[in-house]
């Protein structure tokens, strides 16, 4: 069978080895940029939100260092996720399937995972990942620019510089929360999750099993009709 | 900056507590400032410019007196002039001597992630230790009176030390030393409340300044900097001091409980995936169901 493998209905790419191409190499780039970006700012910023946690800015040069590429690393980051966003929009729409899918996720977690209705290229999980990443962003932007430039803000609107302290650290601990998450999942809970993002290929058997949809989608098999 | 000869109580962005605390007492010191006698001749400021080793940038005229609009890193003390309606429709003049205020509770201390970059000496004195700040700007948001002030080329925060390198040898600050009407007066806490008190019943009883007052406010555990003020009830005319001046609720909740909670929950996601994977496993394809299947 010859056959053409896409990723998502508009991106077609060749399949030489029996394997499905999750991640085109753009996203791949795009996921790594990101991470790099994140890391740089949850060290950095782990070490300026507790005392107990301040030799960590001893690995990135130093505290003033820290302070220094801290905002520049959070623009990098916004910047990448403003790319993963026009990437992933279309693919992020929480569906029909995704609302089935969440009702049952208590299976998910127990790896009862024949017990779950099928899913697109992305499972519910991952799409509340992406929201709240995309919306944290946007918030630690927002908050993020009031802390870079305080000084500017008039005295008159003084609530601004308290409120930008206080969101900046409430929206960062939100992404603190899904990251710890994502990581457990796509390195150790999920096997193939770690080498799909790195290489960009799933096994035929990998996609049926957690993307039932999608492997659909993109094999056109339609075994599970008959 | 002579962290070396004083005691200190309270160390900014520090693990426990801070080194030394307790081990020494001092006299809380004080600045009063009464404004009823300040004729605004900046010798303050051209004090503290010579002796802590700044020149006179430029300065803003705006139809007043006013030096410039606020201070900065490189201005720490700055006369504010604000024009006064009286009640019978005359103006006044009413004169302020701004700096820093030398907080009880400092909400800069409070704000700080950098160790040791903001100390509070056992003499109430909070000065900034520039080799330990990072600039963040933190003590920007910490403080409820505008004081920190950023340096954009060495990036770190600057503000009046009280002259504490003075102040540590036995010397007045050098605004108190140049001030020619005797408007400012140096030495303890309690000899400088009780001198204000004395200057406002004064006032009330001899002068008829029904309002007369000391300003030393209690929302920051009292300041090391007080004034003397016409009308205590409205310090906002004053150049816009604060009549219930507090570290911001937002400062207190994030360095308070929100770093507890955060703290936890952090660890709690750690552990809880830790948990989950002993528990549950990895996901892996079950081989003997695809068996056959092409991989």
């Amino acid at each position: 069978m010859s056959t053409t493998h896409v990723v998502s209905s508009d991106r077609a790419l060749d399949d030489k080895h029996g394997h499905i191409l999750r991640y085109t190499f753009s996203e791949r780039v795009h996921h790594w940029l990101g991470s790099l970006f994140y890391i740089y700012c949850l060290i950095t910023g782990l070490a300026f939100w507790s005392p107990y946690m301040y030799w960590l800015a001893a690995l990135v040069g130093g505290g003033p260092a820290a302070r220094f590429w801290h905002p520049w690393f959070g623009l990098g980051f916004t910047a990448s996720m403003i790319w993963m966003y026009l990437m992933w929009k279309r693919d992020m729409q929480i569906t029909e399937a995704d609302r089935r899918w969440s009702e049952s996720m208590e299976y998910y977690i127990k790896n009862d995972d024949e017990k779950l209705p099928p899913v697109g290229r992305f499972n519910y999980g991952q799409k509340l990942f992406f929201w709240l990443m995309f919306f944290g962003v946007l918030l630690l932007l927002i908050s993020g620019i009031g802390l870079w430039f305080v000084e500017d803000i008039p005295w008159s609107l003084r609530w601004l510089r308290y409120l930008s302290v206080f969101v900046h650290v409430v929206a960062a601990l939100a992404t603190i929360g899904g990251f710890i998450i994502h990581v457990y999942m796509g390195t150790a809970m999920v096997r193939g999750g770690f080498t799909s993002i790195i290489r960009g290929e799933v096994s035929r058997v990998w996609a049926k099993t957690h993307h039932r949809l999608w492997y659909e989608q993109v094999t056109g098999d339609r075994s599970r009709e008959k | 900056m002579s962290q070396a000869t004083l005691a200190i109580r309270r160390i900014s962005g520090h693990a426990g507590a801070a080194p030394g605390k307790d081990v020494e007492r001092d006299e809380i010191v004080c600045k009063l400032i009464d404004t009823t006698t300040c004729i605004g001749c900046k010798a303050c400021e051209v004090a503290c410019l010579e002796w802590n080793g700044y020149t006179f940038t430029d300065t803003v005229f705006d139809n007043s007196y006013q030096t410039m609009p606020s201070t900065a890193w490189n201005y720490w003390n700055l006369i504010k002039f604000n024009e006064h309606e009286r009640e019978d429709g005359s103006i006044t003049l009413l004169m302020r001597k701004d700096q820093c205020m030398h907080c009880a509770d400092p909400g800069c201390l409070a704000a700080c992630p950098a160790d040791g970059a903001i100390v509070q000496y056992t003499n109430g004195i909070v000065d900034f230790q520039q080799q330990n700040c990072i600039g963040c700007g933190y003590c920007v948001s910490g403080c409820p009176f505008d004081i920190p002030k950023f340096n954009p080329t060495t990036k770190k925060m600057f503000k009046c030390t009280l002259c504490v390198d003075r102040v540590a040898e036995g010397l007045e600050p050098a605004c108190i030393k140049s001030c020619p009407t005797g408007c400012l007066h140096f030495g303890t806490k309690e000899d400088m409340k009780d001198l204000a008190e004395t200057r406002a019943k004064q006032l009330r009883e001899n002068y008829g300044i029904k309002d007369a007052g000391v300003y030393d406010p209690a929302g920051v555990d009292g300041t090391g900097v007080i004034y003397v003020l016409h009308d205590v009830n409205n310090p906002e005319a004053y150049g816009g001091l604060p009549k219930n001046p507090h570290v911001p609720w937002t400062v207190r909740i994030w360095k308070g409980p929100a770093k507890w909670i955060g703290n936890l929950a952090m660890l709690g996601g750690i552990l809880g995936v830790t948990l989950h994977y002993l528990r549950y496993g990895p996901k892996e394809i079950d081989a003997e169901k695809h068996e056959g299947e092409k991989p």
